[in-house]
């Protein structure tokens, strides 16, 4: 048996011991345990799920085990993974630090700032948001304008940030501020972690169309920021900021992840709304043909994911099959998503009412949410616009 | 399961594209073409293939063949697709030696492998009957009579039918689906070459009371159905190789053009319509790939959803063969409505390719029946 097949035993092993069953089962919004000063369970199988996850280091497998990480290599961590969805095992925390400010950390970070944030971030300390765009900027990240003075021994920042995701229950916030007002566009950007309690740091929710509000604005107003929170070179922030930005991409490209939907999948609420003819057939011929062409799209892009990974592993990496998994699987799952209303039809329409079901209710909560996917992250047209320079050389 | 080439058929991949690009250029089916020549292919051109081992790669090795498996054989149709070059490859050695492998007796095999395997026998598959792809409830009928069986009947669309040595018909039986394989030059059977837009070979054939020998049936006609779905699914699969290799020659040759052509004082590839396009149909090509790619896989590993990934590997192509091809035409400006550009051969091309074994509409139908709606 091979050492990884081996790996595989001892983690199922591992899992189906540890993993208590109620962990199993699909996870709901109100579920999701999200790193924090005052991290909330739902029950208290959560918090020893999370504990236990937690002590092996498996809410950050691939990080090292000194500093509180798995200390797991690619292969490891995907047999994980793997695992782990097969059992059905809910991801034990959630959290900003994990998916992107970690690795960044962990490629620019100094020692002591690797002592001070990885092991925190492993252990779901800290709650951590993102601050990127600003009002009016968009796409156009580097058009940004909230501004860090050098004070001598800290950075004086003012300004303002939108789209920072749960910045309201956030405790502290990542940001890119320019340092150098006079450099081109690019090269005035600094990356800078700021303590959001903080004196001068507000956040105000944005009301989303899907009647959420997880987008906020986050404002400073002259806040002291020390020196030391400075991630990488002074106004070098945007090689960190694209280092980060492809690891957020590459987390919104994962389809069918832990987000939370309607428990049917869109096969299972095809049979279940429309209905089979004698044949075996879905009733309605272009429900069903929208539905198989959206099932063939979702299984050539796990199959493309699979193919990006076990290139990676080969040495034969097509370094440009990452770029696309962003435009195509945020594409593929607004697509599921309008499918998916098709399917229901009228059920698919309440908003609050005891007459439709939590999965119904969910369906029209999703889909209006899919439309902030092509957006956030870079815009599917931003995204092309990166394929055809980047990767078909096309000319500027 | 795996989607990544090992060394071995990385090689052989690029021995193939060295060899393609060289002897087999898309001139190559252009003179074909012009010279309204009868074969369809240039036979020493298949003597070569032959020589590089393409013939005898997926037969087993007890029959002289190299049992490489469908990884490395996609590899190389995959680059054959390139230059859409001739060859009796595809009728030949996937959906001929695949139902003599499948289905045949000992006797049938070591009769026919070897040859093929040496490049001395080439097959064809008398398959269709209708417009459409057509894979059960043939016209085409086998009845007893004392020990020989009398087929009657007529076939379309047949691959390399009229240069084929033996013919493996799929026709109606009392208990199911009966395949022969029948000498070409048997009496009662007619054979009609047809010159189709992609300059390749197909051919109709009339089978009128041809009477053969009971030994000539291949398997029985209970397992006839189950054999010649698995020799269209592989059918299907190679092809979508093919049209992979093709569709990606096509888009490489686009996007070079946008990167050369002048139009409003400025390269046409700066323009964002076009960028955009250009970039949708490398997503396609890239998803495709690792389509094909898992496809092949399952053949080798004789993996159960095999069907589903056949069908999605077809439909996958037909589809993005078909985008890219428009595509080329209309970047390429009038030039790419010319016959002297090679262009339109890819575009032709792609309409033949996507009829051979069931357009987008059969696979999706397939693939959501086979998925339980």
């Amino acid at each position: 048996m091979s050492d990884l097949d081996q790996f595989r035993q001892t983690v199922h092993a591992w899992l189906e011991e540890n993993c208590p069953p109620a962990m199993r089962t699909p996870i709901t919004r109100e579920e999701q345990v999200w790193a924090g000063k005052n991290k909330v369970f739902p029950n208290q199988d959560a918090k020893l799920w999370f504990e236990r996850m937690r002590d092996k280091g498996w809410t950050a497998p691939e990080w090292p085990a000194e500093l509180g990480g798995g200390g797991l290599d690619e292969r490891q961590a995907k047999v994980l993974r793997d695992e782990m969805k097969r059992l059905g095992c809910r991801t034990p925390l959630f959290d900003l630090g994990i998916w992107m400010l970690g690795p960044a950390v962990l490629e620019y970070g100094t020692e002591e700032q690797r002592q001070q944030h990885i092991p925190s971030i492993v252990r779901g300390d800290v709650r951590w948001c993102q601050g990127y765009s600003e009002p009016g900027a968009g796409s156009d990240l580097a058009s940004l304008q909230t501004r860090a003075e050098d004070h001598g021994d800290h950075f004086l920042v003012n300004g303002a940030k939108i789209w920072t995701t749960n910045a309201d229950k956030a405790d502290w916030i990542f940001c890119l501020v320019r340092t150098d007002p006079d450099a081109k566009k690019q090269e005035g950007i600094s990356f800078l972690l700021i303590d959001m309690d903080n004196p001068g740091v507000s956040t105000t929710p944005i009301e989303l169309i899907s009647g959420e509000s997880e987008f906020c604005q986050t404002f400073f107003d002259n806040v002291k920021v020390p020196k030391a929170n400075l991630i990488g070179e002074l106004n070098k922030g945007w090689s960190v900021a694209k280092s980060l930005l492809k690891h957020e991409r590459k987390l919104m490209a994962e389809i069918g992840g832990d987000t939370p939907g309607p428990s049917f999948s869109p096969v299972q609420a095809g049979i279940e709304y429309v209905g089979l003819d004698s044949s075996g057939k879905l009733r309605d011929h272009g429900l069903r043909e929208q539905l198989v062409s959206h099932e063939m799209a979702y299984r050539a892009i796990g199959l493309t994911h699979f193919r990006s990974f076990e290139e990676r592993m080969n040495g034969v990496a097509d370094n440009n099959v990452p770029l696309i998994m962003k435009y195509v699987g945020t594409e593929e799952s607004k697509r599921k998503e309008e499918v998916l209303m098709a399917i229901l039809g009228q059920r698919a329409l309440g908003w609050y009412d005891d007459e439709f079901n939590a999965d119904e209710l969910l369906t029209n909560r999703g889909w209006l949410f899919s439309k902030a996917l092509s957006i956030a992250g870079g815009t599917s047209e931003v995204q092309l616009n990166i394929i055809a320079k980047r990767v078909l050389g096309l000319p500027t | 399961m795996t989607l990544v080439l090992n060394e071995e058929q990385r090689l052989l991949k690029d021995t193939a594209k060295d060899f393609i690009s060289r002897v087999m250029p898309v001139s190559a089916l252009r003179t074909l073409r012009d010279q309204k020549d009868a074969l369809g292919y240039k036979r020493e051109h298949w003597q070569q293939m032959v020589e590089l081992g393409w013939a005898s790669m997926v037969l087993p090795e007890a029959y002289d063949g190299l049992d490489f498996g469908y990884m490395g054989l996609g590899a190389v149709i995959e680059e054959s697709g390139r230059t859409l070059a001739a060859s009796p490859l595809f009728s030949t050695v996937v959906l001929g030696s695949t139902i003599i492998i499948e289905g045949g007796s000992e006797e049938q095999k070591s009769a026919l492998l070897p040859g093929i395997a040496a490049g001395e026998i080439s097959l064809a598959l008398a398959l269709e009957e209708k417009p459409h792809h057509q894979t059960t409830g043939f016209a085409t009928t086998a009845v007893a009579d004392g020990d020989d069986f009398i087929i009657q009947g007529k076939k379309v669309f047949v691959l390399d039918g009229h240069s084929a040595d033996q013919l493996i018909v799929a026709t109606t039986m009392e208990s199911g689906i009966g395949l022969f394989i029948v000498d070409a030059s048997a009496s009662g059977i007619d054979r009609r070459r047809h010159h189709l837009i992609d300059s390749r070979n197909t051919a109709t054939i009339e089978f009128k009371q041809v009477r053969v020998n009971k030994s000539s049936l291949i398997g029985d006609a209970v397992q006839g159905q189950n054999i010649l779905n698995t020799a269209m699914d592989y059918g299907r699969i190679c092809l979508a190789a093919e049209m992979l290799g093709a569709a990606k020659e096509c888009f490489e040759r686009t996007v070079a053009y946008l990167k050369e052509r002048d139009q409003f004082g400025v390269k046409i590839g700066s323009f964002q319509a076009l960028q955009h396009r250009a970039a949708k149909m490398y997503i396609e090509l890239e998803l495709s790939k690792s389509v094909v790619l898992d496809a092949l896989s399952a053949i080798d590993d004789k993996r159960a959803d095999l069907p589903q990934l056949a069908s999605l590997a077809k439909a996958s192509l037909n589809d993005v063969f078909e985008l890219v091809t428009n595509e080329a035409v209309q970047m390429h400006g009038g030039i790419g409505v010319t016959d002297e550009l090679d262009i339109g051969f890819f575009l032709k091309r792609s309409r033949v390719a996507t009829q051979i074994l069931g357009d987008s509409s059969f696979h999706r139908d397939r693939y959501a029946s086979l998925c339980g709606y």
